[in-house]
């Protein structure tokens, strides 16, 4: 499952995604880490980009890079 | 750990002449500007970095014993791993790699207390430098109604550096932060974390090698190479300042060894500080309620409250009516109220300009001070309202946090010709001025979506170009009022003809000329915060600052040389057709040179003289056909407006039919929309893009564009019998 089809409100674990990429340099350095607990927040009015919390604060980033991140949703028991 | 951090003390300064240098430096949204105009006051100065389009602010603060210290309020930055040319100068400042900046004797950070973990990501990579650093935790009070309680004192022992508690919007903290400052001596930070087994080997050698081989510093060498081994891509990092043929080599032969062995080194890099700065954050910061909710905000949170307020700014449907409305607010604020403060300037320019005539004797000098100077000075300065709104709404704007959101909401739209939505404001603000504009593209990371956001900004129908219509359309229309509807919907159509225009090049340059990788759009959204007036204000009289040196000197350059043109040389004593004098000056012959350019326009040269005149400012296009066609002075707006009118719509051919026909109205008005006409926007545009290439072309295809449409609009419009 990826990041781009968790639903909004739902949190998820990050598991993987790609090694190269200018993007994903830059979101491991802004606290997105495999391991790292992240939870959908919103989508922009026109349903693109998405909001994230992440280490708690808000990133946005667009659905194309969110669908090469790999997401295990967090167990319905913890919420 | 690196071996050459052993704490032992350092003095504040090294040469007891110079005053000591502080670097300020922080994530954006940490609270930077206010912190640093806290520090300073008003002894700021702001310039730029040579070479970049960076802003460089430096200040002067006051040590308790009233020394005088040198601030340096380095661009925002997550990482030194720089993506933006502002982050790179912050990276490069902080590395000693730039000869027109002193290296900061000592590092003062800024983090936010309310996102502790991220912020010290960058406050990590600066430990490696194993400077003096003084680490300020701004926003304690938001952090507080977080429910967190930040143990300052704690990490104080952890990193071995003073650790300042602060509330920079409130003035709380600002006094020990100076004492901290003032201090003779500061410690060295305490800095131990594991670099990955995995690339220990890799950093050591890299470091010997940027020792050996580059002439670093054995920390500054340190620090570079975990930089290198951070971003993929050497030549981000390296900047200015290329390997060594050697050092390439390392890292090559390194990089190809890990990708052998399937190790991500970046992603361990990053992740291993990430751990250090966790184990930090446990010991560090105690949640008040020990399990939050999923989210992580407290109730009272600033991120509770700003998530109701983004329920509605973000919602599918009243997030547009609160964007529209504040973006309808804007302009109405731009073009309203800068009316009040536009009909002083008038006045206090016909006021002046009266006194000194009374003081000149009537001559060549007289002219060229009160025709020349003068008008040249009110030319500038008749902008400076407009301008000021805008930088004001921006800069609330962007303290609001609702810029952010603005992005947001339109990164989708931008999407669509290959921007990201960070190019909205400068595009936006060209409504008003392409000067604000093309230097609000300072936020967008991407050199080549910065460029084609500078490229396209001048299409956006700047307020120079409203009397221009206004008078067109007046001229168009047969009756003598213009009815509202046929003025408001013209005028909506130039302005979407425009935007239009700007949307469809700045599709096309990204499919061809500017190709490059997908935009990004990796974007922090701050929370709501209220906005500090006092730095709105700050940010607002520098960036008018800054314009009025910007555009200014080129605006009254260029009107004292089109005042030479348009008055020298003089026609013969016995010349008696009214016309004459403008049609002898050199003005004059270069509208008849261009002539057979336009002619197939349906513009002739007198039109020609309007089109050269406008470089200076295009409004100005209307004061030129005034003088070329006598109209006389009117104190009063409208009836100067409708005198003129009268004027063109008398004119004649030579072969005595009108020369301001519906369609060649028609054709001016599109004309005006396309072509790149101001001077001072193409000055600005050399500035921000380091040469003549891309003002020249800027001018070529903008003018060119407009040239093709007017022929074919006026070629079919006079075959259709118009």
């Amino acid at each position: 499952m990826n990041l781009a089809q968790l639903s909004i409100g739902a949190s998820a674990t990050v598991r993987a995604y790609p090694q190269a990429g200018a993007a994903f340099t830059r979101l491991r350095e802004m606290g997105l880490l495999p391991g790292t607990r992240i939870t959908l927040v919103r989508a922009a009015p026109l349903g693109d980009p998405l909001e994230i919390q992440v280490r708690g604060y808000r990133l946005s980033l667009r659905k194309s890079e969110a669908a090469l991140v790999e997401v295990a949703p967090a167990a319905e028991a913890t919420e | 750990m690196s071996p050459a951090t052993s704490p032992s003390p350092v003095p504040a300064s090294s040469a007891a002449t110079r005053s000591p240098v502080y670097a300020l430096v922080g994530n954006p949204n940490a609270g930077k500007s206010t912190l640093f105009n806290a520090l300073t006051g008003l002894k700021q100065k702001v310039g730029n970095y040579p070479g970049v389009t960076v802003e460089r602010k430096v200040g002067t603060a006051y040590s308790q014993h009233g020394q005088a210290l040198t601030l340096i309020d380095l661009p925002g930055a997550y990482s030194l791993a720089a993506r933006s040319p502002d982050e790179a100068v912050t990276r490069d400042v902080l590395l000693g790699r730039r000869a027109d900046t002193p290296t900061p004797d000592r590092i003062v950070c800024i983090a936010d207390a309310t996102n502790l973990e991220r912020n010290l990501y960058l406050v990590h990579q600066i430990l490696d430098l194993g400077r003096p650093v003084i680490l300020v935790l701004n926003m304690m009070d938001l952090a507080a109604q977080a429910g967190l309680r930040i143990r300052a004192d704690r990490l104080e022992h952890e990193l071995g550096i003073p650790v300042i508690p602060c509330e920079a919007a409130h003035g709380k903290g600002i006094i020990e932060l100076k004492l901290a400052l003032s201090r003779h001596e500061l410690p060295l930070p305490r800095h131990a974390w594991t670099v990955p087994p995995a690339l220990a080997p890799a950093v050591s050698e890299l470091q010997a090698s940027l020792t050996d081989h580059d002439a670093k510093g054995p920390l500054v060498a340190r620090a570079e190479a975990l930089l290198l081994l951070t971003d993929p891509d050497p030549l981000r990092v390296s900047g200015s300042t290329p390997l060594s043929a050697p050092t390439q080599r390392l890292l090559e032969s390194w990089k190809t060894r890990w990708q052998g062995e399937g190790t991500d080194w970046s992603g361990e890099l990053v992740a291993a500080r990430y751990e250090a700065i966790g184990k930090l954050v446990a010991q560090v910061v105690v949640p008040a309620e020990a399990t939050a909710g999923a989210a992580g905000a407290g109730a009272g949170s600033a991120l509770a409250l700003s998530d109701r307020i983004d329920a509605v700014a973000t919602h599918p449907v009243w997030g547009w009516v609160i964007f529209l409305g504040i973006m309808a607010t804007m302009f109405l604020a731009i073009f309203t109220l800068a009316e009040i403060p536009m009909g002083w300037i008038e006045g206090l320019v016909g006021w002046t300009a009266e006194r000194v005539a009374a003081l000149i004797p009537p001559g060549a000098f007289h002219d060229l001070v009160i025709d020349g100077a003068i008008a040249g000075v009110e030319g500038v300065i008749i902008f400076l309202p407009q301008i000021l709104i805008l930088f004001f709404f921006i800069g609330l704007l962007e303290s609001t946090g609702y810029m952010a959101r603005a992005a947001f909401i339109m990164d989708r739209v931008m999407s669509k010709v290959g921007l990201n939505g960070k190019s909205f404001i400068p595009l936006l603000s060209s409504y008003a001025c392409a000067i604000p504009g093309v230097m609000a593209t300072r936020t967008i990371e991407e050199p080549k979506d910065r460029l084609v956001t500078i490229l396209v900004a001048p299409f956006m129908s700047c307020s120079a170009r409203l009397p221009v219509y206004l008078l067109l359309i007046a001229a168009l229309v047969s009756a003598n009022e213009v009815p509202l509807g046929t003025q408001v919907g013209l005028l909506l159509l130039l302005y979407s003809l425009g935007t239009g225009a700007a949307f469809f090049f700045a599709w096309l340059f990204k499919k061809t000329l500017l190709r490059g990788a997908p935009p990004l759009m990796i974007l922090e959204l701050p929370p709501y915060r209220l906005p500090r007036l006092r730095d709105v204000f700050f940010q607002m009289a520098e960036r008018g600052w800054v314009f009025v040196k910007r555009a200014g000197t080129v605006i009254l350059a260029l009107s004292l040389l089109l005042w030479f043109l348009a008055n020298h040389p003089k026609p013969p004593e016995d010349a008696a057709r009214p016309e004459d004098p403008l049609a002898h000056s050199y003005a004059g012959r270069v509208g008849r040179v261009v002539e057979p350019v336009i002619a197939p326009l349906g513009f002739d040269w007198r039109i020609g003289i309007g089109l050269l005149q406008s470089f200076a400012a295009r409004e100005v296009f209307n004061s030129s056909m005034s003088v070329i066609f006598s109209v006389e002075e009117s104190a009063d707006e409208e009836t100067g407006r409708a005198r003129l009118r009268e004027a063109l719509r008398a004119a004649e051919r030579p072969d005595g039919t009108r020369l301001f026909t519906p369609l060649v109205c028609l054709n001016l008005m599109v004309f005006y929309v396309f072509a790149m006409q101001c001077v001072a926007t193409l000055a600005v545009v050399r500035r921000e893009t380091g040469g003549w290439k891309w003002p020249l072309f800027q001018l070529g295809y903008m003018t060119g564009t407009a040239w093709l449409l007017c022929f074919v609009i006026y070629q079919v419009g006079r075959a259709l019998g118009f």
